[in-house]
């Protein structure tokens, strides 16, 4: 067992170090969450400046202890995390890389790396959340296109992306898991409805997508028809292990906020608040090294993130709600004021439990999975 | 990076593992739990020509030669394994207290206001005079309990190896529960099989792999904000961990014959040491304002 880092990921740490202190005074501030062409302007923009300083790719490219310390540094310094340019480097990007044909690379991965393409995902539908599998938007073939109908929900971006990486039924007679198609679906095609999604701390984060007979070319289609399962499951399973580096780095950093806050306000002197900010420094003290742990796993099986993923994501889900519900207390009455600092966290912080698989599914996949639990019927 | 047990680790891990299945298996267990207070000076000797008191002494000085890490995996496989006797003060002794390494001499250690196993120990470290038996709710751990309160600070070493005996107490109540609700079947089917338990055993398994991860890190910073941070994650992992081994078992959890709540009782006996979790709280506390 060894903490240190190579003297090569040490070098590729002060180096990065140095770029940021150096390009993040420059960075226009980010601007106001309900203005979407500017954060995705703003995004896109910090996306061109990592391409042209050589670290567009390091989230495709590297070894996942590079990745960690990239996460780490890039957090540390407060430059923006990947925002618009989330489900391209993170989810689209990576299957295309992994499934697609050497055409639909070359179409579709540059323009990602470069910040000039934004991607968004068609994946949860009313009635298929946890249950994906069970999704019903249609796709017919018509000549060389698909014709899809039906309707997506919780697409984050969907208002500026270019792209939508979308999963439809193509044959509903299969079992739910095998009529599943995999497409790449441009945004400003005809019969798209957008409705923005208001979330419960105001904003709108994401939004409803309505497809009414839309036309995808054939070509579009990453994988096989009907395979499309199979390829999103690469896509899904691609960045556990580094996922939320960035975010326990955060934490930590809120963490201290909230103690010298406390020391201020004459919280602190309440032993049983003290204590409770104790624990929550072992909580994302152990997070950080599951994260390393996770991580190391990644790489001595040759970058396959294992089923880690969730033992820590059912973890930190529930620390980081911790976190906001013991600055609600921090605060006091002031946890009632939108205008002061963590209380958009802390309603924020209640999707944490639910988004990308809930707790609920995530102790199925651990039970099932990793300690060899039967099915339910 | 490499934040992952070496193979001689694994091989380290597994020969104790092996030793204590072999000298303490489910019979001697019982045998033990039968004769309150009795240690096996046969098995303390054969524990010290092991190798596990002087584990890490240097070489030149007879012992092992290995580090803190390595002494982590052995304490989390004696911590598993339910093994009875003054493990921890007797490793620690080990280099101070003649014979304590070669397992002829037992040391019992007082440990703010108890001592654990001073009956069977030839010689006990710190001020014990005074010392009041009392009917110990483990029935693997014989206590006194110390007059006077001069608690002193609490020795890191022995707050992190104690984690690290939680650790394996958390591992092995995961192990006894999913063993339990793969064979256990209620309504025709196994009750691992319903999300209520399924999802129990899920959070055993969460709480003892954050808990591995953090005890590991400490083992190799040796940070005393980390071994703070190991204590309470391990104590937390093992405690309820044990008890919701219990719940699963049901009714049988509940009593004498099976093992789960010797698991129960050594956790609770193990986590009022090293002054208690109040103590690593506040260091960890400190630590965010330092």
């Amino acid at each position: 067992m060894d903490l240190s880092y190579t003297p090569e990921e040490e070098e590729f740490r002060a180096r990065l170090r140095e770029w940021l202190a150096k390009v993040l005074p420059a960075l226009p501030a980010a601007p106001s969450p309900a203005d979407w062409p500017g954060r995705r302007a703003h995004d896109l923009g910090w996306q061109r400046m990592l391409y042209d300083a050589g670290y567009a790719d390091v989230h495709w490219d590297s070894s996942p202890t590079t990745r960690l310390i990239f996460l780490e540094e890039t957090e540390r310094a407060g430059a923006p995390y990947v925002g618009a340019n989330f489900v391209g480097l993170l989810h689209a990007g990576p299957t295309i890389a992994a499934e697609g044909t050497r055409e639909q690379r070359e179409r579709w991965l540059p323009p990602i790396l470069r910040g000039d393409e934004v991607w968004c995902q068609g994946f949860s539908e009313p009635d298929a959340g946890s249950d994906l599998a069970a999704l019903r938007t249609r796709a017919r073939r018509d000549g060389d296109d698909y014709v899809v109908s039906g309707s997506k929900i919780w697409t984050s971006q969907a208002e500026v992306a270019d792209w939508c990486e979308l999963l439809v039924r193509t044959d509903p007679e299969a079992p739910k898991h095998r009529g599943i198609t995999w497409l790449a679906m441009p945004m400003d095609a005809e019969g798209i409805t957008v409705r923005p999604l208001r979330t419960l701390a105001g904003s709108a984060e994401f939004a409803e997508v309505f497809l009414d007979e839309v036309r995808v070319p054939v070509g579009n289609r990453v994988g096989a028809e009907n395979d499309g399962w199979r390829v999103t499951m690469v896509t899904l399973s691609f960045e556990r292990g580094t996922a939320f580096v960035g975010e326990v780095v955060a934490c930590r950093r809120v963490l201290g906020e909230l103690a010298r806050t406390a020391r201020g306000n004459g919280r602190w002197d309440d032993p049983v608040l003290r204590r409770r900010l104790g624990r929550l420094n072992a909580e994302f003290r152990a997070l950080w090294r599951l994260t390393q742990w996770n991580v190391s796993e990644a790489e001595a099986s040759g970058g396959v993130p294992g089923v880690g993923g969730s033992v820590f994501k059912l973890r930190y889900s529930h620390a980081r709600q911790e976190l906001y519900d013991t600055a609600a207390e921090v605060l006091g009455p002031d946890c009632l004021d939108l205008d002061r600092p963590w209380v958009l966290d802390r309603l924020s912080s209640l999707s944490y439990t639910i988004a990308a698989g809930t707790s609920q599914i995530q102790r199925n996949i651990v039970a099932e999975r990793i300690l060899g639990l039967p099915k339910g019927r | 990076m490499r934040f992952r047990l070496t193979e001689e680790q694994r091989a380290l891990r597994a020969g104790v593992r092996q030793l204590l299945e072999r000298r303490f298996g489910a019979d001697a267990l019982r045998a033990a739990v039968a004769r309150p207070g009795h240690l096996d000076r046969d098995l303390w000797r054969e524990l010290g020509a092991a190798g596990l008191f002087a584990l890490r002494l240097p070489e030149e000085a007879g012992g092992v030669g290995l580090g803190l890490p390595e002494a982590v995996l052995v304490f989390e496989e004696t911590g598993r394994a339910l093994l009875p006797g003054p493990v921890l003060a007797t490793h620690l002794a080990a280099g101070t207290v003649p014979g304590a390494a070669a397992g002829e001499t037992v040391v019992a250690r007082v440990d703010g206001p108890l001592v654990e196993w001073l009956g069977a120990a030839d010689t006990v470290c710190g001020d014990a005079s005074g010392a009041v038996p009392l009917r110990s709710v483990d029935p693997l751990t014989p206590l006194h309990r110390v007059r006077g309160d001069d608690v002193g600070a609490p020795d890191p070493e022995a707050v992190l190896l104690t984690a690290a005996e939680q650790l394996g107490t958390a591992t092995r109540a995961c192990e006894l529960a999913v063993q339990h609700a793969r064979a256990r079947e209620q309504f025709g089917q196994p009750i691992g099989a319903f999300q209520a338990v399924k999802h129990l055993c899920a959070d055993l398994l969460v709480r003892a792999e954050t808990a591995r991860a953090a005890v590991y890190a400490a083992a190799l910073t040796a940070d005393p904000a980390d071994i703070a941070a190991a204590r309470l994650l391990a104590d937390e992992a093992a405690v309820r961990g044990a008890r919701d081994c219990l719940q699963v078992h049901g009714g049988m959890g509940f009593t004498w014959e099976a093992e789960v709540h010797l698991h129960l009782k050594r956790a609770w006996a193990r986590a009022q040491r090293g002054g208690g979790s109040t103590e690593s709280e506040e260091v960890l506390a400190a630590d965010l304002v330092a």
